[in-house]
């Protein structure tokens, strides 16, 4: 069973729902699909990690071929590549390395060379493993890195992918293939705007989903005249809770201090099998 | 003209709480949102639209089935895997243009596509450019760009001395693209593990990029070892921490209201605290 965690808006608990969850099912694997700022590894705290480095390919322009042709540049959708006089410039942070270049490049002066954009650290700290991608700063693409991230993912058992928050391309590349999306949310305005559109995106993936309000007890009631009107199954509450929240400022999954939350996410975990039965 | 960020690494820290009552603050400023996909700033500024325009991100690949030859070429070309049985998948194509360079019939279309809506509005407090990504959609960066543009153009018709930016979260396109010839990046952070975290990677994005940092801590009440580290750690890397705001139930039932926690409960303690922010940023931005 593979279930996406996402949110559109960020900062409503995703990554505390799918750790909280993880450790409450004992044997599950966690990928933490966040790669411009990871967190799932500091609730976590793994001790010993293998690390590979993510590379993707992108051009480099051989010189003494080149002739300035240019073709090379007007081809690029992305502007990777700029040609004037007899200058030819690779801008590598801008390659979505779809190597275009260098099949119009008439005369092979185009070669793809890997370039390191970040890093996917592989640890099992307990019974969870725990797959975690960090897109170097300064660098703009995580597509790449979620792709790479979601490449070690478990063939059976319960898969728990934390998405980071939005709704644009890294969303869509972090929730597609999953049997569940969970959407958290927070019942306030901005929680339900932001969950509107993620409804969306997880609309045109065709992957069956449920809500879990967050900080329940604050705000207002849109959150749940929306999931009312749209069908959308409220699959669990966490209240607002001053002692969750500091738990969390500390970097402790609450379930290791509250144990009856255990029993809850189990249960969801069992109403999400349900589901996509 | 100066043009400041808010940003935060982490999500849901309080940019938009914080750009909000900045906005109601300011006098003679420009507001963008720079988080297109999922915004919130115009659910606070409520701006009227005044001119909306088509946003055409990255094109499509369209397959003629008619014209096609079913070589396949196109698919073993892609390096996105968006083809299989001779379509192209509208969500997985980047647009890149390889299929229809390689078909040998020409059977292979390129498309423009309606990626989202770039608006300028008005708004109580000033001229407002945003934006609206269609959900699911690639290209947040070049949106978030147009947004910029939009701004800074409205801030030279209009003579408006700030344009005051909310970014979206994390540190990848969208945000790199919120960040270009901006004067000062402001990080809001909350004091958990997470958000120092977050915050130390948004830092280091600013110094990769060369804008001037500028740290508010929120909800700092929260977790006072932690915001001493946050001080501690701003203090030695020379990274000014503006403003300290306490955890205040008002900031959720302002945002109910539909307003700028400053415009709604003028004296709770948030408000209090996000004024005198307000005043250090504009002492430091020379405003």
């Amino acid at each position: 069973m593979k279930i996406a965690v996402a949110s559109g808006k960020g900062g409503t608990g995703k990554t505390s729902v799918a750790v909280n969850l993880a450790l409450s099912l004992g044997e599950a694997q966690v990928l933490d699909c966040d790669v411009e700022e990871p967190n799932a590894h500091i609730l976590l705290k793994p001790e010993a990690e293998e690390v590979e480095a993510v590379e993707v390919l992108v051009p480099r322009i051989l010189e003494d071929r080149c002739d300035y042709c240019g073709k090379c540049a007007r081809f690029c959708q992305y502007h990777a590549l700029f040609v004037a006089g007899e200058t030819a410039l690779v801008f590598p942070e801008l390659c979505h390395s779809c190597g275009g270049c260098s099949i119009v490049c008439p005369r092979d002066a185009i070669v793809e060379e890997p370039r390191q954009i970040g890093r996917v650290h592989k640890c099992s700290p307990g019974d969870v493993e725990l797959v975690y991608g960090e897109l170097e700063v300064g660098e703009p693409l995580a597509v790449p890195i979620i792709a790479a991230v979601k490449h070690h993912m478990w063939e059976e058992g319960t898969v728990i992918l934390d998405s980071p928050p939005g709704a644009a391309c890294p969303v869509v590349e972090t929730v597609q293939g999953s049997n569940f999306c969970l959407l958290v949310t927070e019942p306030t305005p901005f929680g339900l705007h932001d969950l509107e559109v993620a409804v969306e995106v997880v609309r045109q993936l065709g992957v069956p989903m449920g809500v879990v309000v967050n900080f329940s007890g604050i705000g207002d009631r849109g959150v749940y005249r929306f999931c009312e009107e749209q069908g959308i199954p409220i699959m669990m509450e966490i209240p607002y809770d001053r002692r969750i929240a500091e738990l969390y400022s500390r970097g402790i999954p609450f379930v290791e201090e509250m144990p009856e939350w255990r029993r809850r996410f189990r249960d969801l975990a069992e109403r999400i099998e349900a589901a996509i039965q | 003209m100066k043009q400041i960020t808010i940003l935060s690494g982490k999500g849901g820290t309080g940019k938009t709480t914080i750009t909000a009552s900045f906005a109601a603050l300011s006098r003679n400023a420009v507001f963008a949102d720079c988080d297109v996909d999922a915004s919130n700033l115009h659910l606070l500024l409520k701006p009227e639209v005044e001119q909306t325009v088509e946003f055409k991100g990255l094109k499509l690949a369209v397959i003629d089935s008619d014209r096609c030859t079913r070589c396949g070429l196109c698919e073993e070309k892609c390096r996105f895997n968006a083809i299989h049985d001779f379509k192209v998948d509208p969500i997985q194509c980047e647009g890149c243009g390889v299929c229809v360079y390689v078909c040998p019939v020409k059977a292979i279309d390129f498309v423009d596509r309606v990626c989202g809506h770039a608006y300028i509005s008005r708004t109580r407090f000033g001229p407002m450019s945003h934006a609206r990504l269609k959900p699911g959609m690639e290209n947040s960066g070049k949106l978030v760009t147009l947004v910029r543009q939009n701004a800074k153009r409205l801030a030279e018709e209009k003579g408006r001395d700030l344009v005051l930016v909310d970014g979206p979260p994390g540190i990848g396109c969208p945000v790199i693209a919120s960040l270009s010839e901006i004067d000062a990046g402001l990080v809001v952070v909350e004091p958990t593990l997470s958000g120092i975290h977050d915050l130390k990677r948004a830092l280091g994005l600013l110094r990769h990029f060369k804008v001037d940092p500028l740290v508010c801590i929120n909800k700092h009440d929260l977790n006072h070892k932690n915001t001493e580290d946050i001080e501690e750690f701003c203090a030695e890397n020379g990274v000014e921490v503006v403003g300290l705001v306490p955890f205040d139930p008002e900031v959720t039932r302002a945002m109910v209201a539909g307003l700028p926690v400053v415009e709604y409960a003028p004296g709770a303690p948030a408000s209090n605290a996000i004024k005198e922010t307000w005043s250090r940023v504009k002492l430091h931005l020379g405003l």
